[in-house]
């Protein structure tokens, strides 16, 4: 079991939080160093960069060399943390991150500070809504995606202690806290963060306040919805999704990310081959974004609790066939 | 400038390496001799004359390092990497077979020796400016020496990493361009055009040598200029042959990637035994 859930009122950005946890990260090992690409700000390292300016990289509007600069260092024994808009990294320097860091295994951190739909009004160009697929398929590669600020930090600190490649994808958008300081993340292991036996809602990054508001109002109807805070999709918390298909018979997913090939993939692959069970996924379908504001087009693109309940729905349905 | 450096020994050596590496081709079927031979002599000079390096502790963190970053070249540097004692030499007639240390291209993973693993075209390049910013930053003396094929400066990314190298005057770090004129189907200038090719190096604010990437000595004294050069990064471009040595592989358009048959192979170890005794 997780801490306790705690929303507040406000938010807060995981960029944010990324910031933070860098600088402590940072002061705790000197092999920290922290690279981006004319985003200092952006992607919050300007307290890094002023704190530990020999271990701050301006790699300007250049993200493969970043990457490769990235990957030399990473060789000489430093543990660099790329930051970058999703769309740059992994989006434009996929084959740096495929040949010097994934192959080679190399000890790398990629931190997307601006990940998904909900980067909002800059619209399609800026939303990386595929890039959980692309590093999903590289072997080697951990993927995370932290739901909130405590997590984020969190995150941080288990990846300076994890040696190997690593994806991380932020938002820029503030979200809920969930978590207080008794929530304890660790690579690979979902959070079940509420008890039910009808249907599993597995959820990662923003969409774990929605579905645990989703839990709520189907609660109201009598359904009682186990609750999952996947934030690693890779390695995958196969035995979290295998317990709940036994368990409750029925799934469902919910990402800030196309269905495929993200989350709901990867549940899916697991259970279709273990232990089938109605799998339903919330998502973004076979289209690209638009500007809007974060809450707007999550409504317009099926990323709320109101989309998983139905979602829910849906599954129960199946599972009652 | 090569004054004390032995480049009668230098030479043979090449010559013994340009015959090991189209034996090891031909034996595996595939792989890439016209650019492999194009850049020996380069690899041969960085090995036994210009880098400090020690074969019996590949991970030395003030060994010089190289990085192959034409890296379908790596025949050129395997043969160097067995004969210099990084790994034993059976293990070159095993390049590109299942299970082997010697893929078909460097696998830093693999291979003692093998600083990173390229493959992609303009990556290796930047991951040595990587070493080379973490050297100075961390005030260390090694320097870092990047080969790079001429058709692979039509990446975008060498540029991008000629002007990160100028900006943080990473005078620790030397590129050397293969100029060898030749890309996979034909001529450069052809395909992209590259010329003028060190000008655009100067451009990005490079100190810039310009040589026969196949005279030993000139090689030689371009290493020991790069190397006492301050204050920002250096290129040599050098003009070599593609296929230098085998007088039906220079300059031929189709050996890019192809391996000699068994008659190619024999009639071209002939030619380098008879330049063997002929000088």
């Amino acid at each position: 079991m997780a801490g306790p859930v705690v929303q507040t009122a406000g938010g807060k950005a995981t960029r944010d939080a990324y910031g933070e946890a860098l600088v402590a990260v940072g002061r705790r090992d000197a092999r920290v160093v922290a690279l981006t690409g004319d985003l200092r700000d952006s992607t919050r390292l300007e307290a890094f960069a002023a704190a530990f300016p020999d271990r701050f990289v301006e790699c300007g509007i250049a993200e493969q060399n970043m990457v490769g600069v990235a990957a030399g260092l990473a060789t000489c024994g430093k543990i660099p943390f790329v930051s970058s808009f999703a769309v740059f990294v992994p989006g434009r320097a996929y084959d740096q991150i495929r040949v010097l860091v994934a192959q080679p295994g190399l000890n790398v951190k990629l931190v997307s500070t601006h990940g998904g739909l909900t980067v909002g009004e800059d619209g399609m160009s800026a939303q990386a809504i595929e890039e959980l697929a692309m590093m999903r398929a590289l072997a080697n590669m951990t993927v995370i995606v932290p739901a909130d600020a405590t997590e984020t930090h969190q995150v941080i600190a288990a990846l300076v202690e994890h040696h190997g490649p690593a994806y991380v994808r932020l938002g820029r958008a503030p979200v809920p806290v969930l978590f207080d300081d008794t929530y304890t993340f660790t690579i690979g292991r979902a959070a079940q963060l509420r008890q039910g036996d009808d249907v599993t809602l597995i959820a990662c990054g923003i969409m774990v306040a929605e579905a645990l508001a989703a839990a709520e109002t189907l609660a109201a109807e009598g359904i009682e919805a186990r609750v999952l805070n996947m934030a690693t999709l890779k390695p995958l918390d196969e035995a979290a999704v295998l317990a709940a298909a036994r368990e409750t018979g029925a799934i469902v997913t919910a990402e800030e990310h196309t269905v495929y090939g993200g989350l709901g993939g990867a549940v899916a692959e697991v259970t279709s081959a273990h232990e089938p069970v109605p799998v339903e996924r919330v998502g973004i379908r076979d289209v690209f974004g638009e500007s809007g504001s974060p809450r707007a087009l999550m409504e317009k693109y099926g990323l709320t609790a109101a989309d998983i309940v139905a979602a829910a729905r849906r599954a129960l349905a199946r599972k009652r066939r | 400038m090569t004054d004390g450096v032995d480049l009668r020994a230098l030479e043979a050596r090449a010559r013994e390496f340009r015959k090991t590496i189209l034996q090891m081709i031909t034996r595996a079927g595939s792989g890439h001799p016209g650019g492999s031979l194009s850049a020996i002599d380069l690899i041969t000079v960085l090995y036994y004359h210009t880098m400090r390096h020690d074969p019996r502790n590949p991970a030395w963190p003030d060994r010089d390092r190289f990085v192959l970053s034409k890296g379908h070249a790596c025949p050129a540097l395997y043969v160097v990497l067995a004969a210099c004692g990084y790994f034993p030499a059976e293990h070159l007639w095993t390049l590109r077979e299942v299970g082997s240390i010697l893929q078909g291209h460097p696998d830093m993973t693999r291979t003692p020796g093998v600083e990173i693993s390229t493959g992609s075209l303009g990556m290796g390049f930047s991951a040595a400016i990587g070493m080379a910013l973490a050297g100075k930053r961390d005030g260390r003396p090694y320097r870092v020496y990047a080969l790079l094929g001429d058709g692979e400066c039509q990446e975008g990314a060498v540029w991008e990493g000629a002007m990160f190298a100028a900006h943080y005057a990473l005078d620790n770090l030397t590129a050397i361009v293969d100029r060898n004129g030749l890309q996979q189907t034909g001529p450069t200038e052809d395909r992209i055009r590259l010329d003028p090719l060190a000008d655009k190096w100067r451009a990005c604010t490079w100190d810039v040598q310009e040589i026969d990437g196949h005279d030993l000595g000139a090689i030689v004294a371009a290493l020991d200029r790069a190397r006492a050069t301050r204050g920002r990064p250096q290129v040599i471009v050098a003009r070599t042959v593609k296929g230098k040595g085998v007088s039906f592989l220079e300059g031929v358009v189709g050996f890019h990637g192809k391996a000699l048959t068994r008659d190619e192979l024999s009639r071209a170890l002939a030619e380098l035994d008879g330049a063997t005794t002929g000088r």
